[in-house]
């Protein structure tokens, strides 16, 4: 426990004494949530689907927490390259442990970034449907943000440069992101796009987020919960694995 | 006894390169011991493979009796290092590295106070000890990188060119405590470092490796005795100076031909 807290300790202060890093990774996603949120709203309301910032604000959040949990794995990069992970391979403590509180770390940032977002979302007039499934939300933020943590971490472990390692999360994040069901409803697209964004995980977790904040489910909140909790455990068990087998 | 370190046969190749081809030894409780080298003759490679960093091509390791390859876990209860490449967090304070490290051992909470102001007072940081890493000289991180490593009191401590870059004063001082750690609680002590003196002062018994092969081992006596030399210096450089000659014919490595003229020049 302790191991696992002073790891998660480290993350936080890393990350508090960032400056800079911590101001741009909140102001990014206001950018996508404004330009996104007042861009297409006129377009979706023609289209008689009603506001567009209700049905976007999931997605945004949604994108937050991968764009800044996917690109977490440049963290181990960092300490691949200034050699602290030496420390940390020597340590006569499990593997697991390291990885949990390192990840921890990495999703509580990203958790915290969404929160913040749906924070000034609701300064520009987004409402939840209901303030107490609001508590679905954050385990929603939770599982996809660790998800997302430790799955680049397991690609950090892998990728021992950093040009290949941004070539890599930047590959998986685009397709992710716009073949998930974030920007646009599952209904009315092409089957094969359709397809796509169902064997997509991360739809499931937009859709989790849309059915807790918004009531608007595409699947139910148990299938989204479900798929999401095996792609935890899937691409966790992924990472720890790459992690026991770094060598430095 | 069962030896404390056991080498037996083991040989690493990074692609082209054998950094360190067939080499056994063995290390008792207790002992002080020296591995010596030029640069590129394997020293790092060993301690890496002995400190479950990297895994052997061929050949099996045991500290403590633990198998270094199949026993991970056990192997790195034993053991403390120093590494020669920087591995603090630049963005903590000199405190956060050393109470970091403490945890990651599991050092009692008030023997860790204690111990950190006492090991930071001795290579002169303790004023220091709510900066970050990160403002520091590269003296003053290698200062504390031994710090770190004396701060849990491992069966096994090892030291891969700890002093390098130190002023004499400093190493003294520091070379002093790891002896006194090594008197008083029995550790182990498995270092590298290119003075000789060092060694000469300071070791039981030394090794020396050169082109990843162990050219020679035994205490300072022995080694003068083998070579007909005065100092273990001079034994040093009839050692690795040898195996230049035979050797440059068919050596792949142009940097490290280099640097063996050099030092077969220095004689
Ligand atoms: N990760 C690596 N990849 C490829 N070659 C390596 C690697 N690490 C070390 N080497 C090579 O192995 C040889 C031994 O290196 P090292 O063990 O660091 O020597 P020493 O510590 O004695 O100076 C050198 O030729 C070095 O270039
Ligand atoms: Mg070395």
């Amino acid at each position: 426990m302790d191991i696992i807290y002073i790891l998660w300790l480290r993350q936080m202060k890393r990350y508090r004494r960032s400056g800079l890093r911590m101001v741009l990774s909140v102001v990014q996603p206001l950018v996508y949530f404004l330009t996104l949120g007042f861009g297409f709203n006129s377009l979706f309301q023609q289209a008689g689907r009603g506001s567009y910032i209700q049905f976007v604000v999931p997605g945004v959040v949604a994108q937050t927490i991968l764009f800044t949990s996917i690109f977490w794995g440049v963290n181990i990069m960092w300490d691949k390259q200034f050699g602290f992970l030496k420390e940390t391979l020597v340590a006569p403590v499990s593997r697991l442990k390291v990885m949990l509180g390192g990840s921890l770390g990495g999703a509580t940032i990203a958790v915290l970034q969404g929160i913040v977002l749906f924070i000034i979302a609701l300064l520009f007039g987004f409402h939840p449907y209901s303030w107490s499934m609001l508590l679905l939300t954050l385990a929603v933020m939770a599982i996809l943000s660790m998800t997302m943590v430790s799955f680049s971490s397991g690609i950090g472990a892998v990728v021992n440069d950093m040009q290949g390692f941004m070539a890599i999360t930047n590959f998986l994040v685009v397709p992710l992101f716009f073949l998930s069901s974030a920007l646009f409803p599952l209904d009315n697209i092409p089957p094969v796009m359709k397809a796509i964004a169902y064997a997509n995980p991360l739809t499931y977790a937009v859709d989790a987020m849309r059915g807790s904040l918004i009531n608007q489910n595409h699947f139910s909140l148990p299938v989204d919960f479900a798929v999401m909790s095996g792609t935890l455990i899937l691409l966790f068990y992924f990472s720890i694995h790459r992690f026991k087998r770094i060598q430095a | 006894m069962q030896p404390i370190i056991s080498v037996n046969n083991v040989s690493k190749k990074f692609k082209e390169v054998e950094a360190v081809s067939n080499v056994s030894f063995d290390v008792k409780a207790g002992e002080i011991f020296a591995f010596l080298g030029p640069n590129g003759a394997g020293k790092s490679t060993t301690i890496k493979m002995l400190t479950t960093l990297l895994r052997p091509t061929e050949g099996a390791l045991f500290l403590s009796g633990h198998d270094v390859i199949k026993e991970q876990d056990a192997a790195r209860k034993v053991f403390g290092i120093v590494f020669q490449d920087p591995s603090l967090d630049d963005e903590l304070t000199a405190y956060e590295n050393l109470e970091l490290h403490a945890v990651l051992y599991g050092v009692d909470k008030k023997i860790m106070r204690r111990r950190i102001e006492e090991l930071m007072t001795l290579v002169e940081l303790w004023d220091r000890r709510n900066s970050r890493v990160k403002t520091f000289s590269g003296g003053m991180k290698r200062r504390l990188e031994i710090a770190r490593g004396l701060l849990h009191h491992p069966k096994i401590l090892f030291l891969d060119e700890p002093t390098l870059g130190l002023d004499a004063q400093t190493r003294k001082l520091l070379w002093a405590y790891i002896q006194k750690l090594n008197a008083n609680e029995g550790m182990t002590i498995f270092f590298t470092t290119h003075y000789l003196a060092e060694a000469e002062a300071i070791a039981d018994r030394i090794a020396i490796i050169d082109n990843g092969k162990i050219v020679a081992s035994g205490t300072t006596e022995e080694l003068k005795q083998q070579t007909q030399t005065n100092n273990l210096e001079e034994a040093y450089l009839e050692l690795t100076g040898k195996t230049v000659r035979d050797e440059i014919v068919d050596a792949a490595d142009s940097r490290k031909d280099m640097i063996r003229r050099v030092i077969a020049n220095r004689r």
